[in-house]
């Protein structure tokens, strides 16, 4: 590795994930694909954490990594739990049928 | 301290009733009847003792006046009145006057008003009247101890205060104790006759001060010379203007008509104020401005005239009536007369001697009367509790009247203490030698033969109907056969009432002492203080025939009244004499009714037109009604209603519901309900302000 593969490629790669990220969480309906796309969104910033963290040789990067993770397990079994209960009031887990507060 | 430092006492003259009437205030509800009498008449005598003390120091420093401050009261610019009290030999004499005459009065009216408040049922008044009694000394004592006319304006008014409040006493009754606004008529009456005097004195105080710059006595008779010189005119206005206080307050034409109807107050307010010392304040202001007085004769002559005219006048009025104390009443104004035509022509020593002992006399006779209306009174009671039943029978239609004459007759035998104190008054009153009146009447009369002729023969003319009126009096109510059963159980006064008739019967004996021929003893007391006063020479042509006059006017009403005493229901047998001239004396002349007629109608009717054109039509229905509500009216509804309040105000309202109405109309398709564009909102959110930040 000898740290020859310079930061702009991480970072290049995470920008495009979080835009593939965004695009899924905003252009998908299934909720699951959706939760996908926001894990994608956190690992491209995950990505840019201990790329930074090697780049700056500091460790703060990299345990901010694993509060990321973390918090998205407990939001991803919120999120799941969410879900079963739309599934069970609406018989579908279409997001777009989850408009009651329109205005 | 020194004999003249006792001086400074003088205050008490006047603190004294005060402290009298303010025990009798505050603590006379709890105190018996005896003691309220007790503190009232020895607060008066106190005040008796101090003005005696004066007396005798002024009588070892030779009469020099003497001026004691005793508080500030008014400084404007150049004006400063103060309230000092003057110390001289002729307000000395008015303070003995009337402390002594009050104190007489005072330990009278404790009987009196015992059985007074008792007859008229509302014995809780009896406090009252020793408290208004004994404010009538501190103010008469202001008025005679001022030494400014100011000081002497404020116990003049304070007098006429207590008169008022004196005449009113039984406020809610008649003379008679039925029930009538009669007696309070009576007090406003006097009030407001008061009044148009007391205006007459105001504009003498204004005119002093406009000219002299001051109002005290010392400041504008020594400043009243030069005045003179330069506008003569000015001391004759305010002579005359003072003339008009004096009319009102000494009750002399045209004002008098007050003074008979003040007898409408309890018999001891008759003595006091209405005979012996407030009506004659006229005559000590007469007396005390002297100074003025003599620098324009127009004006003594004009004073010497109304005397000399109501003297005549009032004396005839006496001859025709009926109640006891009206007699008196009118023989009041008569004397009153005689007294301001003696002051009137620079015979001043005269008419203070006669005031002084007019004082003694007439208090004696009003007093003695009385006792005389309260032993009828008490037969009267006598009467109902032996007949009650028969009268309730027989319903109450005769109301007795106790000062009536006709109701009185041969009370000699049943009052004999009071018969011969009332003849000694009568005596004294009527002239008759050596009794005090007799020498006070014929210095007038002799001053006048030589002064002023015409006021003389009047003067002389008054004698004779007065020695005629207190004749018939005597006759009709001592002499004869009692004309009523009241009148057979009249019962004679109790010892608290009949030995204040005593002593004053004694005074009315012996005043003449006080300036007998000769002696002169009051002439050169007063001369420290009057100006220019000489003895006058005994004449005994005037003496005797003043003398005659009178002898033959009392022999005239026994011939009418004692001869052949008049029976019950008879008329008056002058009334046969005289015809309709009697009828008219009866009548007083009409005054009050000429007065009604040409004044009193006309403002009511000025007052009628004031309340219901001025003031209901024009003001309250014009003015009120259409220009002030009419116009508040136009300006709520029309302007501030529908124009401010609905178009402008409502309108704001209005828009701002519109408004918010309209913008949540657009902001509500923004909260689409699709969670996806939230997050597209949230995204831009985002990218927008990491540009702004990137490319700040």
């Amino acid at each position: 590795m000898a740290g020859t593969i310079p930061l702009s490629y991480y970072l290049a790669i995470s920008a495009v994930l979080f835009t593939m990220g965004s695009l899924g969480v905003l252009v998908r309906r299934n909720p699951l694909i959706i939760f996908m796309s926001v894990e994608l969104m956190l690992n491209s910033a995950n990505l840019a954490f201990v790329a930074f963290a090697r780049s700056f040789n500091v460790l703060t990067g990299q345990i901010f990594v694993f509060f990321v993770m973390t918090v998205a397990a407990a939001e991803v079994a919120v999120g799941l739990a969410l879900i079963v209960i739309i599934f069970r009031n609406k018989h579908s887990i279409d997001v777009d049928l989850m408009s009651n507060l329109k205005g | 301290m020194t004999p003249s430092g006792l001086f400074s006492l003088v205050p008490l003259i006047v603190l004294l009733p005060v402290l009298g009437l303010l025990i009798n205030l505050i603590f006379g509800g709890r105190m018996p009847e005896k003691a309220i009498g007790a503190v009232a008449s020895t607060a008066s005598g106190l005040a008796f003792v101090v003005a005696a003390l004066l007396g005798y120091l002024l009588w070892i420093d030779n009469g020099l006046a003497v001026v004691i401050p005793f508080a500030d009261w008014i400084h404007i610019g150049e004006l400063n009145v103060a309230w000092n009290f003057r110390v001289d030999t002729l307000s000395v004499l008015m303070m003995l006057v009337v402390s002594g005459v009050g104190t007489l009065i005072h330990i009278y009216a404790i009987g009196y008003m015992h059985e007074d408040v008792r007859f008229k049922n509302d014995i809780g008044r009896y406090r009252r009247f020793f408290v208004f009694l004994n404010l009538f000394i501190a103010m008469m004592m202001i008025l005679v101890s001022g030494d400014s006319y100011l000081m002497l304006f404020v116990g003049w008014e304070g007098v006429g205060l207590c008169s008022f409040l004196l005449i009113g006493f039984w406020y809610e009754m008649d003379t008679l104790g039925r029930p009538s606004w009669a007696n309070s008529n009576a007090a406003k009456k006097a009030m407001i006759a008061n009044r148009i005097g007391d205006f007459g004195f105001l504009l003498a105080a204004f005119t002093m001060f406009w000219w002299f710059k001051d109002l005290s006595f010392d400041g504008i008779f020594s400043q009243a010379g030069t005045v003179a010189a330069i506008a003569p005119g000015v001391i004759l206005s305010i002579t005359l203007f003072l003339l008009i206080g004096v009319a009102g307050k000494s009750a002399q034409l045209p004002l008098f008509v007050w003074l008979p109807d003040a007898m409408a107050g309890p018999t001891p307010v008759s003595a006091l104020i209405h005979a012996a010392t407030m009506v004659t304040a006229g005559v000590y202001l007469v007396a005390r401005s002297a100074p003025l007085y003599t620098l324009v004769p127009q004006a003594q002559t004009t004073v010497a005239l109304v005397g000399g005219i109501t003297a005549l006048f009032a004396a005839t009025i006496a001859v025709g009536q009926y109640d006891i104390k009206k007699v008196l009443a009118y023989s009041t104004i008569s004397q009153l007369g005689f007294m301001v035509a003696a002051v009137g022509m620079g015979a001043f020593v005269a008419g203070m001697f006669h005031l002084v002992t007019h004082a003694f006399f007439k208090a004696l006779l009003f007093l003695s009367a009385g006792s005389v209306i309260l032993g009828m009174e008490r037969g009267h009671h006598h009467l109902l509790q032996h007949h009650g039943t028969q009268d309730k029978q027989g319903g109450h239609d005769e109301v007795f009247d106790p000062g009536d004459m006709r109701n009185m007759g041969g009370l000699r035998k049943q009052m004999p203490v009071t018969f011969w104190v009332y003849l000694i008054g009568a005596l004294a009153l009527a002239g008759i030698v050596p009794l005090a009146g007799f020498w006070s009447k014929d210095e007038i009369l002799a001053d006048a033969y030589i002064k002023f002729p015409a006021v003389f023969w009047m003067l002389l003319v008054a004698a004779f109907f007065t020695a005629f009126y207190m004749g018939r009096q005597v006759w009709m109510v001592f002499f004869g056969q009692p004309r009523h059963e009241a009148a057979v159980q009249a019962e004679e006064s109790k010892p608290v009432i009949t030995i204040p008739l005593m002593i004053l019967a004694a005074l009315a004996v012996l005043g003449g002492v006080l300036n007998l021929p000769g002696l002169h003893g009051l002439t050169n007391w007063l001369g420290h203080t009057i100006v220019g006063v000489e003895a006058g020479e005994f004449n005994f042509f005037v003496a005797g025939l003043s003398t005659l006059l009178a002898l033959i006017a009392i022999g005239f009403s026994w011939w009418l009244y004692g001869r052949r005493p008049l029976l019950a229901g008879q008329k008056d047998p002058l009334k046969k004499l005289l015809g309709p001239v009697y009828t008219i004396l009866e009548r007083k002349y009409w005054v009050d009714e000429f007065y009604w007629a040409t004044i009193i109608n006309r403002y009511v009717d000025v007052s009628r037109f004031l309340a219901n054109v001025v003031d209901g039509r024009f003001w309250h229905d014009f003015v009120h009604d259409r220009v002030i509500a009419g116009t508040y009216n136009w300006i709520s509804k029309i302007v501030l209603d529908q124009r401010v309040d609905r178009q402008f105000i409502d309108a704001i309202g209005d828009g701002l519901g519109v408004l918010t109405k309209r913008i949540s109309t657009g902001l509500r398709r923004l909260q689409n309900g699709f969670v996806r564009s939230y997050a597209l909102a949230v995204l831009a959110g985002v990218v927008i302000i990491l540009g702004y930040l990137i490319l700040k």
